[in-house]
């Protein structure tokens, strides 16, 4: 609790409304629904770097060029699925964690609001590159950049996603965060990513695994000398590769972790998805391993089992979190309620504006004047509209087209700017108003 | 306000979202709500004119499908993302308010979300299995009426976020009873979206003809025959759109009448709406004119003379949006929130203690001699900055020099007489929400910015400064004071 005893922490106030769910199922959707969005995510990144990497293979032999194409037919679906699936889980992170989420945001504002363009661009880019691969086919190196060029964005874009959701947890750093660089700069944002890109080679692995599994996929037709099996045997070698860097990259990942979150239970949750990986990896192994008509035996359960790990990873994700802002949220609490109450207060007893006296006579007439005419006008010197004197010799006998006037005012007079019209006094205020302004000597 | 503030100095933070909104809006409303069934229609108009022994008329189809094939790039690409920008832009210059927003609106758009979802896999199925559903007559049927469906559902999310837009303008709603159905019974609800259907259409329409001019192979009858369907659809639709228009033109007074009983007869208000009265049987003649043109002789349509009607229907739809954000001030959520992100029930404490003492980012919550201008600064970042900035876009200067004149050196006694009373004339802006010190402080750093011409950076580069009052310590003390009271 130490460092929390930091005056440079800030404590704002929270939104004064009440969550529009329980605080429970909020944080259900948020890792369900978050889930389902990094999944596609998943696949949308290490889909696209391996079209990257099959299409540099593809030089040399035409096969993969072709197996590129098949990989790249997946992005555009999978890329559409990654954004619409991140609409959820953005509206009940705001809702959960509006000052945290917010308040990061704005610290890197910059790159934040930068994802925008840059991703539609890859996006662009990656249409570009699907509809172009026969147009192109004699010119491969600027082909191959367009995928390349939407590859480094697809990278660097979980940079500034990373940056945000770990600022949040750490308001004790905002106020020494200058931008996005020095937000990334704080210790687990790179064992973070590393993590997270390895869980998409391992995912897009499996996904690819089963894609060209499926029974209906005419693989024969599109490929000659490569069979089915082994691009399955590959990609599903892929999956079990990236799981097993996952249990070198995960325990840095934990280390790095700032150790206010920490207890017990995050660290039963993190071990038991570990624990159910496990098997999932060891029928891998068999399968790939084992005969031609094997492959599939264990495929179902290691789905299965790598889904679990995933939500238990998700989860302890989520259990981090809220014990790393429990502290700091009871604190912005108490600040709200004060708030509220000081509020309120000052509501009950507004303090009394020392409204200077306007010179003349008039009562009401004057008071109206004061609110809503003194900002421009004086009575004997020029302020931003004439003085009240010059009104004065222009409707000495003409209340009713001074009344005019002020509702309506004709058109702006040469050296000063156009007046706004005040339609919203009523014809009793005008009266007064007029009598009062024509009062003036 | 008690986040960090993001601020955009030269652009205008209000900028910002306009500009991603609107590109969202021009590409949901010509390119999904009013392309899809013009497409579908197209795509069975295609198989109603297939020969004997055929499908469809394969030349029909392929050029329908390339139109199909724009909009799907450009709405899974552009249209989606421009989509999560208004939620990027919006948390970014105004978390207060979006915030406030999502704690109410969270089943408003967690319904939209999965008319969204819905939408978004039907467009990839409509597009992607277009060519293999050409195989069979029952495919090719199935499709069209995919086609009809996913327009329903364009539609449908569109609806929800009418009400939404509705909601946040409603007179007074916010502090009786927050709920989505306000948005629904909003005055200007039906007439909003009785106007958003039709103009879409001619919208989709338009765009269509365009693309028509650039797939259509010149002097092809495939080209004459897409030209003149896209003809009829717009003349069919053109009218609608007109009477549509009226209507919300007319109520739009009577709903601002309800919401601030003092916007009615603004300047400002009145140049939008003097313009749109411009606007409105311009753009709809020239949309109209072009069709009839291309309904009598398809031939001689070329892409320029499509492309000024086609910007003219969309700087329409611009300016409309722009009288509707208009009809929100002084409020960003109708009687609750100010526009500068302040909660209107909070003033009083405001105008007694000064905002500087409640921002949780400020250098100093008292003002001296010494801190005078920084203050000011604050001030002017606290209140002022969600619309203004210092010297770019809409800047405060240039504002101020609009009213005592352009070079004219601004006399700080002038401005601290007229900044608490800007608002009852200009009553598209929020009173001042500051003491007496800081009003002197912020009419200083106004003059200063003139003479200096600095500009102010947000805290997305300078990062802020955390207020003594509002960090870790001065909250435990709070904490301590409710347990031995």
């Amino acid at each position: 609790m130490t460092a929390f005893l930091q005056a440079g922490t800030p404590v704002p106030r929270d939104i004064p409304l009440d969550l529009p769910l329980p605080e429970w199922l909020l944080v259900v959707l948020l890792v369900v629904s978050f889930l389902a969005h990094i999944v596609f995510v998943n696949l949308m990144l290490g889909g696209s770097v391996l079209i990257l990497w099959t299409q540099l293979k593809g030089l040399k032999d035409k096969e993969y060029d072709t197996l590129a194409h098949e990989i790249a037919r997946t992005i555009t679906v999978n890329k559409s699925l990654a954004v619409v699936l991140g609409v959820a889980p953005l509206l009940s992170i705001n809702a959960l964690y509006t000052i945290y989420f917010y308040s990061a945001n704005a610290l890197t504002g910059l790159m934040w609001i930068s994802i925008i363009p840059l991703v539609t661009f890859a996006f662009l880019l990656t249409y570009l590159h699907k509809y172009t691969w026969h147009k192109l086919e004699h010119n491969k190196p600027l082909h191959i950049s367009i995928i390349a060029a939407a590859v480094l964005v697809f990278l660097f874009i979980p940079l500034i996603f990373l940056a945000n959701i770990n600022l949040m947890l750490f308001p004790e750093k905002w106020g020494t965060v200058r931008g996005f660089v020095s937000a990334l700069a704080l210790p687990n944002v790179f064992p973070r990513y590393l993590h997270f890109l390895s869980a998409s080679m391992a995912v897009t692995g499996l996904f690819l695994c089963w894609y060209f599994g499926r029974r209906n996929y005419p693989f024969e037709r599109y490929f000659t000398t490569l069979t089915r099996y082994q691009v399955r045997k590959k990609t599903y070698s892929l999956a079990l590769a990236f799981s097993l860097f996952q249990f070198m990259i995960g325990p840095v990942v934990l280390l790095t972790l700032p150790a206010k979150g920490m207890n017990w239970r995050l660290l039963g949750i993190i071990f038991a998805g570990a624990a159910i990986a496990l098997p999932a990896m060891y029928w891998m192994w068999k399968a790939i391993n084992g005969p031609e008509e094997q492959l599939n035996k264990h495929f179902g359960k290691v789905v299965a089992a790598m889904t679990l790990t995933v939500l238990c990873m998700g989860s302890g994700r989520q259990v981090y979190r809220a014990n790393a802002l429990a502290p700091h949220k009871k604190l912005m609490a108490a600040k709200t309620a004060e708030f509220e109450r000081l509020s309120a207060e000052a509501r009950m007893h507004p303090v009394q504006e020392d409204a200077e006296t306007p010179p003349g006579e008039g009562g009401k007439g004057a008071a109206i004047f004061q609110a809503n005419c003194s900002s421009c006008h004086r009575p004997n010197e020029k302020l931003v509209g004439p003085p009240m004197t010059e009104m004065v010799s222009i409707y000495k006998n003409d209340a009713a087209g001074l009344q005019h006037w002020i509702k309506t005012p004709g058109k702006k007079r040469a050296g000063y700017p156009q007046m706004p019209g005040f339609p919203q006094l009523s014809k009793e205020d005008l009266n007064e108003l007029s009598a009062y302004i024509l009062s003036i000597k | 306000m008690d986040f960090p503030m993001f601020h955009l100095d030269w652009l205008n933070d209000r900028f910002l979202i306009a500009m991603i909104a609107i590109v969202h809006v021009f590409i949901n409303h010509g390119l999904a709500v009013g392309f899809i069934p013009y497409i579908a229609w197209l795509e069975q108009k295609g198989v109603k004119m297939a020969g004997p022994t055929q499908i469809t008329n394969p030349a029909w189809d392929e050029m329908v499908y390339k139109k199909m094939k724009v909009a799907f790039i450009i709405t899974t690409t552009i249209g989606a993302m421009t989509g999560v920008g208004i939620w990027f832009s919006a948390a970014l210059i105004s978390p207060s308010s979006i915030g406030s927003l999502i704690r109410v609106f969270y089943f408003a758009w967690f319904a939209e979300w999965v008319a969204f979802v819905t939408e978004v896999v039907l467009i990839m199925i409509y597009f992607l299995t277009w060519k293999n559903a050409n195989a069979t007559l029952r495919g090719k049927l199935r499709h069209i009426r995919l086609g009809w469906f996913l327009s329903i559902f364009s539609w449908i999310t569109m609806a929800i976020i009418v009400s939404i837009l509705g909601f946040m303008m409603d007179p007074g709603n916010w502090n009786k009873h927050h709920s989505l159905l306000n948005g629904f019974t909003n005055p200007i609800y039906l007439p909003q979206l009785f106007f958003r259907t039709p103009a879409a259409m001619v919208l989709g329409g338009i765009f269509g003809m365009l693309l028509t001019t650039i797939f259509g192979e010149k002097g092809s009858i495939e080209r004459s025959r897409v030209l003149k369907s896209a003809a009829q659809w717009i003349l069919g639709w053109a009218p609608v759109t007109l009477a549509a228009a009226c209507i919300y033109y007319n109520v739009m007074p009577e709903a601002m009448r309800a919401n601030m009983s003092t916007a009615v007869g603004t300047m400002e208000f009145e140049k939008y709406y003097g313009l749109l009265s411009y606007i409105i049987p311009g753009a709809v003649s020239l949309v109209v004119l072009i069709s009839i043109w291309a309904w009598a002789r398809p031939g001689s349509i070329r892409f320029a003379f499509v492309l000024v009607p086609c910007l003219a229907a969309f700087g329409f739809l611009g300016i409309f949006e722009r009288v509707r954000e208009f009809i929100r001030k002084p409020y960003v959520i109708g009687g609750y929130m100010y526009s500068n992100l302040l909660r209107e029930e909070d003033y009083p404490l405001y105008k007694r203690d000064g905002i500087l003492k409640y921002a949780t980012y400020a250098g100093a919550a008292v003002i001296t001699e010494t801190n005078k201008l920084s203050a000011g600064r604050d001030v002017f970042m606290l209140s002022c900055s969600r619309c203004h900035t210092t010297n770019g876009i809409n800047s405060i200067v240039t504002v101020f020099e609009g009213v005592y004149g352009k070079g004219e050196p601004l006399e700080e006694n002038s401005m601290e007489a007229y900044i608490p009373n800007m608002h009852n004339g200009r009553t598209y802006m929020p009173p001042f929400p500051g003491n007496k010190a800081e009003l002197k402080a912020l009419a200083a750093y106004i003059r200063h910015l003139q003479l200096s011409g600095e500009s102010l950076e947000g805290a997305q580069t300078t990062g802020v400064i955390v207020n003594p009052l509002q960090n870790v310590p001065a909250a435990e003390a709070l904490l301590k004071e409710e347990k031995n009271p």
